[in-house]
């Protein structure tokens, strides 16, 4: 293992590059673009043989990787924010047709009012689309996080579309040091893409038919048995990636000192980082506080959270996002995981359109959770309101 | 020369009887020979087709949504291309008017733009068919539509057609053709051309639709004739942006033609409209004109 300090961009680029893509297609949006434009350069410099489509739209990018996956390519794409909403309808549709396609997120607010830095809306709003989820909390994760989501979305008892989402500014521009595995380790665990059917001349399909009354509910019902069946494939694959690779990602959910926590913070991505460090301290001065990292958010890990939270006394959630008129989407979901456990779940909306969470901030939210005070907006400025 | 025996769209699909399109199509496929991958946006063709689990495709097809046919189609173009299966098998999109000249137009512009080898074919039936005969950017002017109705102070669709052949030969398309089902011989050939052109080719397909336009199915043959017989629908070919053939015709007025469809009807009833008449004549005069299809 060597490690080499950069982008996070970058090191996605060159992550992406190992997985050797046959076509690449994307459209440009902040934070996303140094992501493309590394592989842009990559391929310029033929240092991947693919076929990269500057398209005029994020709508074009992901309906040019339907078409090339179908026809039997491995493809990437990525994006963020209101690339994500263009795409809206070709999401859920790439995952009707049961595409592996691997797409990265770097997460951003949703406007209006405009905003290009970090929050999770943007990924959030397609967790209905019937996409895999997985989140990272640094670089390191991201890239092996993209290995192990071709890895997965290609099992002919899975096929399905993958979002690898990391945070925008926060994750995507800042250097690290990280791993970047060698190809040929790449290549052993992945394989070349081997499709389960494609368009092909010599065996006529029909692809993308449409479904009556009596059809559909029958397809929506497989669909969702096969983004459930992934949590045996994250496991199993998470597994065989930590023996060649060294880092194991079997766990759907990873706890950080929480076996004997008395207040469990769940949250996903970056913010978590943050968050081991504030328990860190908050352990120094013997307060008994634990994180739940979830890394992958569909499928739903709900048994392993409900299972690695039953001990807790209070339950603090971090939503870098909100379902306007209802909760944070990874409280509601943690409380649904949680019911009938008794714990107290408080939600805590923070971070939004990229302000800023420091470790006090996670200090003083595990202080409001113990006093019973949550399912708020963290961090109001009361003077604009 | 393709081997104009074989079908591949076969019989049994579920289009109205008279349908101007799938007759287009099953002529299509035998302009474009069987090694071909067919992506077809939402639409009439679409859902008339491949009603699950039936097709009445025999060659490889894929429907994805309405609007993304040119970049579903750019994406298996590279894909072949990658693979190495380029020229041995070839790409063709067959939408509707709906699908190519309003709602499609983003993803198409920027297919012929960057120039992906594949063929588009619009089957031009003048309006959104499969949901109930709505106005498109196709839809001709004064054409009664069930959102263009004519009334009191309508005399229906108050637009002419978007002239998107025109558009697409700006983009820098190497083959760009008009034709019309009901000139079979026509139209198979310019497919053959279009699909044996590297680049981005378009052909726009009159395909007279009983349903929508208001005439008995039997007829949909004659209808596109008088179409192409009075100017209205110039059949002509676009080589490297210049003007390469128009099919020379003695004209006729165009009141025939309207006269024989339902949705012009508000034209002739209770009196002649002479002066939207002659508005319509003025278009056929100008298409006459621009391509030069008058026999002197």
């Amino acid at each position: 293992m060597t490690l080499q300090i950069m982008e996070g961009s970058i090191a996605v680029a060159e992550t992406v590059r190992l997985c050797r893509p046959q076509v690449i297609s994307a459209y440009p949006i902040t934070p996303q673009t140094h992501i493309v434009e590394g592989l842009a350069s990559i391929v310029a410099d033929g240092r991947l043989d693919a076929e990269y489509i500057c398209v005029d739209s994020e709508f074009s990018a992901l309906s040019c990787c339907i078409g090339a996956s179908a026809a039997g390519s491995r493809v990437y794409s990525a994006t963020t924010s209101q690339g994500l909403a263009l795409m809206g309808e070709v999401v859920f549709n790439a995952a009707g047709m049961r595409l592996p396609i691997v797409m990265s997120i770097a997460n951003r607010a949703i406007g209006a009012p405009l905003s290009i830095w970090n929050d999770q809306q943007d990924s959030i709003m397609m967790r209905d689309s019937g996409w895999l989820q997985f989140y990272a909390e640094d670089n390191q994760e991201a890239v092996d996080l993209h290995i192990l989501a071709y890895k997965i979305c290609e099992d002919h008892d899975i096929l399905l579309p993958a979002f690898v989402c990391f945070d925008g500014f926060i994750l995507s521009h800042v250097f690290e040091p990280v791993d970047i595995p060698s190809s040929d380790e790449v290549d052993k665990f992945l394989g070349p893409f081997a499709p389960y059917q494609r368009l092909d001349v010599k065996d006529p399909i029909s692809f993308g038919m449409y479904a009556t009354p009596e059809y559909y509910l029958e397809f929506r019902y497989e669909h969702d048995l096969a983004v459930y069946r992934a949590a045996d494939a994250v496991s199993r694959y998470g597994k065989a990636f930590g023996e060649m690779f060294g880092r194991d990602y079997a766990a759907l959910v990873e706890g950080y000192k929480l076996e004997d926590a008395d207040v469990a913070i769940v949250a996903m991505g970056s913010i978590c980082g943050t968050t081991k460090d504030a328990i860190d301290e908050m352990r120094a001065e013997g307060k008994r506080v634990g994180l739940l990292k979830i890394r992958c958010f569909r499928p739903f890990p709900s048994t392993d959270i409900a299972k690695a939270l039953a001990h807790v006394n209070t339950i603090a959630v971090l939503d870098k996002n909100v379902s306007l008129g209802a909760k944070g989407a990874v409280a509601i979901e943690v409380k649904e995981a949680c019911y009938g456990s008794c714990i107290p779940v408080y939600d805590y909306i923070l971070g939004l359109g990229g302000r800023d969470v420091c470790k006090q901030d996670i200090k003083k939210i595990v202080e409001l959770a113990e006093k019973g005070t949550g399912d708020m907006f963290y961090g109001l400025r009361e003077e604009l309101l | 020369m393709v081997d104009r025996t074989i079908e591949n769209f076969d019989c049994g699909h579920r289009a109205c009887g008279g349908c101007g399109a799938s007759s287009a199509v099953r002529m299509i496929l035998k302009g474009t020979g069987g090694n071909t991958i067919v992506v077809s946006p939402t639409g009439c063709l679409e859902v008339f087709s491949t009603p699950y689990p039936e097709t009445a495709w025999k060659i490889p097809w894929i429907h994805s949504l309405f609007e993304n046919a040119s970049a579903v189609a750019s994406g298996i173009e590279a894909a072949l291309k990658k693979q190495g299966r380029l020229g041995e098998e070839k790409v063709l999109v067959i939408g509707g008017d709906g699908a190519t000249v309003d709602i499609g137009m983003l993803c198409l512009s920027g297919a012929f733009e960057r120039g992906h080898d594949f063929t588009y074919i619009c089957y031009d039936n003048e309006a959104y068919m499969n949901t109930g005969i709505q106005r498109s950017g196709a839809t001709p002017y004064d054409a009664d539509t069930t959102t263009s109705p004519s009334g009191t102070c309508s005399y229906g669709n108050n637009r002419p057609k978007k002239d998107l052949p025109q558009i697409l030969a700006a983009h820098g398309s190497p083959y760009v053709a008009t034709t019309s089902m009901a000139y079979p011989m026509d139209l198979m050939k310019k497919v053959e051309k279009a699909m044996n052109t590297p680049g981005s080719c378009y052909i726009q397909v009159h395909t007279p639709c009983c349903t929508g336009w208001g005439f008995d199915g039997a007829k949909t043959m004659v209808i596109g004739r008088m179409a192409v017989e009075c100017g209205l629908w110039p059949c002509y070919d676009i080589v490297d942006g210049k003007l390469a053939s128009a099919k020379k015709i003695k004209r006729v007025p165009v009141d025939e033609y309207l006269k024989a469809q339902k949705r012009f009807r508000h034209l002739f009833k209770p009196t002649r409209n002479e002066a939207e008449l002659a508005k319509i004549q003025a278009i056929a005069d100008a298409n006459a004109a621009k391509y030069g299809i008058d026999i002197e």
